[in-house]
């Protein structure tokens, strides 16, 4: 599902050529007949591509909601980014960005 | 861990320790500080204590709780009596001695002068705080005597071993030594890896003095055998039976010194520090970090960027993700680089990770780059004061553990101010765009779409102030009328302004000349004008931009009339925007305020000063226009006096202020079509409710303006107020070449006010003839009634 959404988060980043400060991109319409979740897409300056899914049972997230999460999200990837000793692409192990992130689904759910 | 059981002694005993060690009360100590060297004063093999350490949970934990210690304690005592480490052993041994803890400062110092003897060739770098070696061959008393206390068959070994010990240590060695040498709650790894301590830390001990102060600070931070303090303990030899105990290697025997020398900076720091905190960084080891940093980044002010940061921490051969972490530690302000605080707190980290401690989830308060920064005040934006307590190495432990938690509690607090003082710049700047419309609204003026009354001055105060004014001048405001009297005056003011400047008519000159009347003082009017500024200010935040601030006005009241020309030159849009602006606002006020107003009027003029009817808005354009004034005012007086006999006739309250602000306005605004249409729609209720009292406001602006207007009076109320709004600006037309003249500006406004009024009066014409039809065909309404009326009366 995620790659699907990856596939559709790439279609739409070659749509917006225009308009390349939209940061925000909502995928409301990504629900299956079976499964009912939600991706989010967005998309940094750096076409780094954050995917978050939701599950529709919890009460529709706000708009805003998401938004305030992926700013949050994307703060504390430039903050791991920053540490020299991780790669691009390795897995994160950055134990503030997990307890922002934990602490951020906590509070959703 | 199985439980423990204690004997009484044993339960008083460890008690004891752990309070001992519980330094902050925390009822759970760290595995370091003083638990370290209390287990370090137990002489047992560093692998004992290794052993003991896992044994009790303590590694698994992270920290001894008290249990955790007790069991420790007890482990000590059975390893101390030569049983063999078992966590069954624990309560199967019995009548086991207390474990016994080499603790006195005598011994500290024996030690650190065996340290010192045995360091004495690597200490250069060691500060003056640490007392000079007194040679080896204390070492080796020490070591024996020490040997009649605890039975250590290594001690022999160690004790030849020990003087070998400072050769044979390089600097760069010291540090793993100091890791092996700590206890490793990790299971000892560290050991492994200490195969091969010399090549790791080369690079990192380049100043062999450096390093060894990184030694002597490393075994002194880590493990400190503080024992200076336990003086409940057995007095036992001195140093050197500690460091015989340490199984014979050369590791050991560096430990050992390490030791040795790190309870001589321990025993430093100690006695200046209240209590341990095991991050604490040590002036040896600060300065290692700060040649480490120099030689990477000769600027001590400067950043260490993260890629040389990684190669250099990348040789400390810990794993990237430690790495990574200590990373994410240290880089305080998230800039991926490294200043001076930032890389010694990293390097203490890595050092302490080294020597077996766990990284800490966040960064302990002593490697705050705040605290730790003494140099780089401007980097992290220290505290001055704090942060010159590192800067003294004797002074520095004790101020700095105190000054920590304050230090940190201040870090959110200059993170709040500076958030206060983002805030407040974004206040000062929002007060500043507000000043700036203010300022704004005086070129705008032009402008005649305006509606509103002309908000210029916001001040409550002055609205009350001017409030007084207009009840000084005995007008009768109520409360709601005077803001709107107030703004009705301000435009007014404004129109009479702009006309005073521009059109230089005598009408306008009357409305003003009445104005100056209505107060004689200058000052008051001067005050009023301000006032209704204010008030204008508050009160619309509808009014459009264009009308400049009366404000200037004030300033000038006295001024020459150059200042007043460029006053009113400024304010001539202004003037005429208040003035559109004021005719909608006198339609409601006209009719109370009618009455009082040839009231005042007539007192006023009565002072043979042309009463200022308008309020004080039109004083503000008096005051500058005092010098139009002047030739004004004569024929505002003749014009006023026919006024009031008019008005009194005709109604017997008005407002002088609204009277007077709206003549004024009429009269000088004639050009704004707005105006005209307050005033239509004025005197249309007026006509419907009060047959005389729209007169009055109508009569006003028509008397003060022109005397024809006064014929016109009698007749229908709009149309009396209009042909005065006309003939107010016709009259004020031909007194605009007077003030033209001056200046280019005024040239150029009056040109502007010219199209304006010309639009007005198109306008204006046309409602008139409008109103003039609908008038006619009442008339003729009611004179057909009254036809019909009148066969009866007939009959």
């Amino acid at each position: 599902m995620v790659h699907t959404s990856l596939d559709v988060v790439d279609e739409k980043i070659s749509a917006m050529g225009k308009a390349l400060v939209d940061q925000r991109e909502l995928y409301l319409g990504l629900l299956y007949p079976t499964e009912d979740y939600k991706v989010y897409g967005y998309v940094t300056n750096s076409k780094v591509k954050f995917v978050m899914v939701v599950d529709s049972s919890n009460t529709a997230l706000r708009d805003n909601e998401i938004r305030s999460m992926f700013r949050k999200l994307h703060n504390s990837y430039t903050d791991v980014m920053c540490n020299p000793f991780y790669n691009p692409g390795d897995r994160i192990h950055s134990r503030a960005f997990d307890s922002m992130v934990t602490s951020m689904m906590i509070q959703v759910c | 861990m199985e439980g423990l059981t204690l004997s009484d002694a044993e339960q008083k005993y460890y008690s004891d320790l752990f309070s001992y060690c519980d330094i902050e009360s925390t009822k759970k100590v760290a595995a370091n500080g003083r638990v370290l060297e209390l287990f370090r004063a137990a002489q047992l093999p560093n692998d004992v204590v290794l052993q003991i350490m896992e044994l009790c949970g303590a590694t698994r934990l992270g920290y001894f709780g008290r249990s955790q210690f007790y069991i420790a304690l007890k482990l000590v005592a059975v390893a101390q009596s030569g049983f063999p480490l078992r966590v069954e052993s624990i309560n199967t041994v019995k009548d086991l001695p207390l474990p016994r803890f080499v603790a006195s400062k005598n011994e500290q110092e024996s030690r650190h002068a065996a340290s010192y003897s045995s360091d004495s060739e690597n200490q250069g770098s060691y500060s003056g705080v640490i007392p000079p070696p007194p040679g080896r061959g204390q070492v080796k008393k020490g070591s024996v005597s020490h040997d009649t206390v605890q039975p250590r068959t290594s001690a022999d070994q160690q004790e030849p071993a020990s003087p070998v010990v400072s050769p044979q240590q390089s600097p760069p060695t010291s540090p793993h030594t100091w890791r092996k040498h700590s206890r490793h709650p990790s299971g000892g790894n560290s050991e492994r890896p200490l195969a091969g301590p010399g090549p790791f830390w080369s690079p990192f001990g380049e100043a062999q003095s450096g390093s060894s102060a990184g030694d002597a600070v490393w075994s002194g931070h880590s493990p400190p055998p503080p024992q200076e303090t336990w003086v409940s303990f057995a007095d036992t030899p001195p140093t050197s039976t500690l460091l015989t105990m340490h199984p014979a290697s050369v590791q050991d025997q560096t430990t050992v010194r390490t030791v040795a020398s790190a309870t001589a900076a321990n025993e430093i720091r100690r006695q200046s520090s209240s209590y341990d905190d095991p991050w604490k960084i040590t002036d040896e080891q600060r300065q290692y970090y700060v040649n480490q940093f120099k030689t990477i980044q000769p600027d001590l002010n400067g950043f260490i960027p993260g890629s040389a940061a990684k190669e250099f921490f990348t040789k400390s051969k810990l794993p990237i993700l430690e790495l990574s972490h200590i990373w994410e530690l240290s880089d305080f302000d998230k800039d991926g680089a490294l200043t001076l605080d930032e890389f010694c707190a990293a390097f203490h980290l890595v050092v302490a990770r080294k020597n077996g401690y766990d990284l800490p989830e966040k960064l302990p308060e002593s490697l705050m780059p705040k605290l730790i920064d003494l140099e780089d005040s401007a980097d992290v934006g220290d505290q001055p004061g704090e942060v010159g307590y590192s800067g003294s190495p004797a002074e520095a432990p004790p101020s700095k553990s105190p000054s920590m938690p304050s230090l940190n509690q201040t870090w959110p607090e200059l993170n709040q101010s500076s958030e206060q003082w983002e805030t407040f710049s974004e206040r000062s700047s929002s007060s500043q765009t507000l000043t700036q419309f203010d300022s704004n609204i005086a070129p705008a003026d032009p402008d005649t779409a305006i509606v509103h009354p002309v908000p210029i001055r916001m001040t409550p105060s002055k609205i009350h102030m001017q409030e007084m004014e207009l009840k000084r001048t005995g007008s009768d405001h109520t409360n709601p009328t005077s803001p709107l009297l107030v703004k009705t005056s301000d435009l007014s003011e404004e129109s009479k302004i702009n006309s005073s400047v521009k059109f230089a008519s005598g009408n306008t000159v009357d409305g003003y000349s009445s104005s100056d009347s209505f107060t004689s003082d200058p000052e008051q009017i001067g005050n009023n004008v301000t006032h209704q500024r204010s008030h204008s200010g508050t009160s619309p935040d509808n009014t459009a931009p264009p009308p400049p601030p009366p404000r200037p006005q004030p300033s000038h009241s006295r001024s020459s009339s150059l200042d007043m020309n460029r006053t009113f030159a400024v304010t001539t849009g202004q003037q005429q925007a208040g003035v559109v602006a004021h005719p909608p606002a006198v339609p409601p006020r006209p009719q109370p305020s009618q009455a009082p107003g040839p009231v005042v009027h007539r007192p006023v003029d009565a002072d043979g000063l042309i009463t200022h009817t308008s309020t004080s808005p039109q004083q503000i354009p008096e005051q500058p226009n005092f010098a139009d004034f002047s030739q004004f005012e004569v024929f505002a007086a003749s014009n006023v006096n026919e006024e009031q006999d008019d008005e009194a006739e005709k109604h017997p309250e008005v407002l002088p202020v609204e009277k007077a602000s709206d003549p004024a306005s009429s009269l000088r605004v004639a050009k704004t079509d707005s105006k005209i249409e307050e005033k239509t729609a004025a005197s249309v209720p007026a006509n419907v409710s009060k047959g005389t009292t729209p007169l009055a406001p109508p009569p006003k602006p028509v008397r003060r303006r022109l005397k024809s207007e006064d014929e016109l009076r009698p007749e229908v109320d709009e149309h009396t107020q209009k042909t005065g709004v006309l003939a107010a600006v016709l009259a004020s037309q031909p007194s605009i070449p007077r003030s033209v003249g001056k200046d280019k500006k005024a040239i150029q406004a009056s040109i502007r006010r010219n199209k304006e009024t010309n639009t007005v009066l198109a306008r204006l014409n046309s409602e008139l003839q409008q109103q003039l039809k609908d008038v006619l065909e009442e008339r003729i309404s009611l004179e057909v009634q009254l036809e019909q009326l009148r066969p009866f009366s007939h009959l």
